[in-house]
């Protein structure tokens, strides 16, 4: 199986504070991946330096998109990076509030679409269809998540857990080959935590995504993960197996912050 | 006894306006003449002012702290009519006659007025575009309006430029200004925007003043000509009427053309950019190209507008151009409600027709403005009519969905 | 050389007034990330205040320094009243709203009170005694100096390390650095925020009337429209030196002075405020940041 995103030695300043510390990892097509750490261990600015909106300090973040040919996307624009395949949640929910639920997935099919602003005003046939092709999508995408019951209601008029499968939702919109997951069972009930899971398992099968994963919670991300990073204070600490993870000393440490005598190397 | 409590506190805070005011309202100095006037019945007018400002003020507060939650986001009655085909189709029907035998009915000034007011609309709507739906604070809008309307007058000072050739070419040189200006500005965070359009605009606007050469200064530019009816010179009574007409169908042309791009790929990347810039681009949303198209498209209306208004008054100065007009056209979005087409107009009427038949709002026309910018924003930031999105109804047929659209 | 040297005081005089107001608005950006818009009307109601102050005591027989003194004082109160008024009327309800939203509600702030001033008072130039002339200085200075110039710096310097001192070393300063770093944590850490806001208003009022009270001395009229200018203008100071930045407000202050004074009295007194709005623009294209400023990258 080949790579869809490798990161070499990335490295992010802000200040006198390094958040990342030379991280190496990974992803495999159609692979799930967990990134899992103590907060403020530098998760979620590895997530803004692969989808540009930090410009990392140093390191290498290359793209495998399917076909043409790999690209280094350091120091690209956010959206560029958008358009080659990466698509992205938030770990504190960005909705466009004032928008209804179809509109923020609309929003999502915009990089793949190109109508401008005269055929915003001719509405020539092409346009027409195309708008028609993001309104079905869109819709089928909320099908899909299960959020039809709310087409029409304003993003920010949604239960806390809609919201975060809207983000979802939304970033499926993009036709990503790679997606990116900060803290989606944040704040969810153990119900909705499993449904959760499901969805994101049919993502991997059904839609082939590959998936890079934050989560605080282990269940979830033991369950689903193939492989796992472990970040702390920045540099990795650990990668493996669930299981590997699991009984992995260093692991444990670094998240009881317990002092033991055996320290491994 | 939350009502004692509430009495009590506006009392208080009534002293407290009182005692804030008093060198400003009570004392008038005359520093030539060495007299002091002492207005002391305004203690009196404060007072009860602001104790009754006071009280509604926290009803209000309270009011909109307990509804928040349960709400509907806040649908004012007038939303509701215009949700009711039955009630606004014949209402449009009304309004569409009403202004075609306006100028017909009523006299030369009143056309005029009138006149002056769908400029407004123009440009209000033109500014919505900006700040409105992409969520661009532009201060310094006049700057645009002030392109547009010098454009016609020099083009046709130094080469007899003729209005319909102009009014394409100002409305061009505003959208270019409106880049050249976005270009470098756009990447800032909406407060430094704010404050970077309106210096361009008072650039602008002191460049006009002082380069006499080129604007002949503060003294301005006249004789400029109304525009021709197909070759014909009409007279000023004529004029009015055909300037009437023409603003009816631009703004007719704006209405289009604005609801358009409002529904369109565009307008929906606008308000997601307004709504939140950084996840609109995590969508892969170009920000630099959407915010320029925004701001080029709403100078192009400012750039319209200028070249109508130079025509209309047959004479500009740099002092049509003051921060103040720009303030006054955001204060018309911003009553009117950021984003809805017919708040705006509703607005742009109303601000400007109500000063000039009723004179106390003339006298108090600018504090008036500013004080509602106030209330508004904290009240009712949605405006007097709250901008709608589209709602569509999805029904399954065999397979595939059709498309219903309900609400505009 | 001596039209050099006048240029330079006069650049900056202005300057230290430019930073007094500017420090006003660095603070306010600094905790509540809001441009004050109405804090240019309050340094104009300030001198407005001191104004009316100055001439009542006049008429009583009043001279000197004395009056100079007192209507500084009233001058202070009126403006740091008003300044606590308008955070609570205008800001403090949208705390929790859109970015524009309290923006929006600054700039109807700034123009009812522009408003407010010309309807009560006048839309003319009102002259302003001189009250600085009285001043005496001793001679080896007055060569160099004009006694208003040096009382300006001097009082415009001796504010700003105040304030400086203040910011170090008491608890209400501490408090104030702790809210502008990261409000919530001050919070919890049991900050009184909304106490520390009208403060932090308060204070940059304060400073913002004793620069009204210099500065219209000096120039000797005023009217209700003074603030407009001198608020773009210090604004200008806070962002070029680096907006939310103390040391950066006062250098910025400076800056801006001594490149209008120059950039006037060398190329064109037309277009002084001209300099002042493309010196803003310039900055805001080249170094957003401010040369005082660090480049942070907005947190997500
Ligand atoms: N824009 C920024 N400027 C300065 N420091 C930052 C910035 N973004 C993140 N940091 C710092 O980098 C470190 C890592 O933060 P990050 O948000 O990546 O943690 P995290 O692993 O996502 O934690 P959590 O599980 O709480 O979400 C923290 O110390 C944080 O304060
Ligand atoms: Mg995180």
């Amino acid at each position: 199986m080949s790579n869809v995103l490798e990161v070499k030695n990335l490295t992010m300043n802000f200040g006198g504070i390094k958040a990342l510390d030379r991280v190496s990892l990974e992803i495999k097509r159609n692979q799930i991946v967990a990134l899992i750490g103590p907060n403020g261990a530098g998760k979620t600015t590895l997530f803004n330096c692969l989808t540009g909106i930090y410009t990392p300090t140093a390191g290498d973040i290359i793209v495998h998109p399917p076909q043409g040919k790999s690209r280094r996307i350091n120091g690209m624009k956010i959206n560029q990076i958008t358009e080659l395949g990466l698509a992205r949640t938030f770990q504190n929910i960005r909705l466009f509030g004032g928008m209804t639920v179809l509109e923020n997935v609309m929003i999502g099919r915009h990089c793949r679409t190109k109508s401008g602003i005269a055929g915003a005003i001719f509405l020539p046939k092409s346009t027409r269809g195309e708008e028609n092709d993001i309104v079905n999508q869109s819709y089928s995408i909320l099908e899909y998540i299960g959020l039809t019951k709310y087409v029409n209601d304003l993003a920010r008029n949604l239960p806390y857990g809609a919201q975060r499968r809207l983000e979802i939702a939304r970033a499926l919109a993009c036709d990503p080959q790679l997606l990116l997951l900060d803290e989606p069972a944040a704040g969810m009930n153990p119900q909705e935590t499993r449904e959760l899971e499901g969805l994101i398992v049919r993502l991997r099968k059904e839609r082939h995504l590959s998936i890079l994963l934050i989560d605080h919670d282990m269940k979830l991300v033991m369950n689903l993960a193939q492989k796992i990073f472990v970040l702390d204070y920045g540099e990795e600490i650990a990668r493996g197996t669930p299981q590997e993870i699991a009984s992995n000393p260093v692991v444990i440490k670094a998240y009881l912050g317990v002092e033991t005598d055996a320290e491994i190397n | 006894m939350k009502f004692a409590e509430e009495l009590k506190k506006s009392f208080f805070i009534a002293s407290w306006f009182i005692l804030l005011t008093f060198p400003i309202m009570v004392i008038q100095v005359n520093t030539i003449e060495n007299i002091v006037i002492w207005r002391w019945h305004n203690i009196i007018l404060i007072g009860l002012g602001s104790f009754a400002f006071s009280f509604c003020w926290q009803i209000f507060l309270n009011k909109k702290s307990s509804t928040k939650l349960i709400a509907p986001a806040g649908l004012s009655p007038l939303n509701r009519l215009m949700n009711e085909p039955r009630l606004y189709r014949p209402a449009l029907i009304i309004i569409g006659l009403a202004a075609l035998i306006f100028p017909f009915v009523f006299s030369h000034y009143q056309i005029n007025i009138m006149t002056t007011a769908l400029i407004y609309v123009m440009l209000g709507l033109g500014l919505n575009i900006e700040v409105g739906l992409a969520g661009l604070l532009d201060l310094g809008y006049v700057a645009f309006y002030a392109v547009g309307a010098y454009s016609y007058a020099l083009l046709n000072y130094h080469f007899g430029l003729g209005f319909w050739t102009a009014l394409p070419v100002g409305a061009l040189l505003a959208a270019i200004f409106g880049i050249l200006i976005g270009f470098p500005v756009l990447r800032l965070r909406g407060d430094y925007l704010a404050i970077v359009t309106l210096a361009f605009a008072e650039i602008i606007r002191l460049v006009l003043e002082n380069w006499n050469a080129f604007s002949f200064g503060p003294s301005g530019i006249s004789n400029i000509p109304r525009p021709g009816f197909f070759g014909r010179n009409l007279t000023p009574e004529q004029s009015a009427i055909y300037m009437y007409f023409l603003l009816i169908l631009l703004c007719l042309l704006t209405i289009f053309i604005i609801h358009r791009l409002q529904h369109s790929r565009i307008g929906r990347a606008w308000v997601a950019l307004r709504e939140d810039e950084l996840a609109c681009q995590a969508m892969g949303i170009d920000k630099t190209k959407a915010k320029l198209t925004a701001f080029a498209l709403g100078a192009t209306w400012a750039g319209m507008a200028g070249v109508i208004f130079a025509a209309k008054t047959t004479f500009i100065n740099p002092a049509s151009f003051t921060f103040l007009e720009s303030a006054m056209i955001l204060s018309i979005v911003v009553l009117g409600g950021m984003g809805s087409i017919a708040g705006v107009i509703i607005a742009a009427l109303a601000l400007i027709l109500l000063p000039e038949y009723l004179r106390v709002f003339s006298d108090y026309r600018m504090i008036l403005f500013g004080a509602a910018l106030i209330m508004m924003m904290i009240f009712r930031p949605q405006g007097i009519l709250a901008d709608m999105r589209k709602k569509y109804e999805f029904h399954k047929t065999e397979d595939s969905r059709t498309i219903k659209r309900d609400v505009l | 050389m001596n039209y050099f040297w006048d240029l330079f005081l006069g650049g900056i005089t202005r300057g230290s007034i430019y930073a007094l107001i500017a420090l006003g608005y660095t603070m306010v950006y600094g905790i509540l990330e809001l441009i004050n818009f109405a804090h240019g009307e309050i340094y104009m109601i300030g001198a407005f205040t001191a104004l009316i102050a100055a001439s009542l005591l006049t008429m009583q027989g009043l001279s000197g320094p004395a009056v100079l003194v007192l209507a500084t004082v009233v001058a202070v109160l009126y403006a740091a009243a008003y300044g606590f008024t308008v955070e609570k009327i205008a800001y403090k309800p949208l705390r929790q709203a859109p970015r524009l939203s309290p923006l929006i509600s600054a700039i109807g702030m700034s123009i009812f009170l522009q408003n407010y001033v010309m309807l009560a008072q006048t839309s003319d130039f009102l002259p302003f005694p001189n009250l600085l002339q009285n001043v005496e200085l001793p001679a080896f200075l007055n060569t160099w100096i004009a006694p208003a110039e040096f009382m300006i710096i001097l009082t415009a310097a001796s504010l700003m390390l105040g304030l400086t001192l203040i910011l170090k070393f008491t608890k209400m300063g501490k408090a104030m650095r702790a809210v502008a770093q990261d409000r919530t944590m001050a919070m919890l850490l049991g900050v009184n925020v909304n106490r520390i806001i009208s403060r932090t208003f308060i204070v940059g009022s304060v400073l913002a009337a004793i620069g009204g009270v210099l500065i219209a001395s000096h120039v000797g009229r005023i009217n209700f429209y003074i603030g407009f200018g001198a608020g773009i203008k210090a604004f200008t100071a806070a962002v070029l030196g680096g907006i939310g930045s103390i040391p950066g407000a006062m250098l910025g202050g400076l800056v801006l002075g001594l490149t209008e004074s120059f950039a006037t009295g060398y190329i064109s007194s037309d277009y002084e405020n001209v300099f002042a709005f493309a010196l803003l623009i310039l900055i805001l294209i080249l170094k957003p940041e401010g040369i005082l400023g660090r480049s942070s990258q907005q947190k997500v």
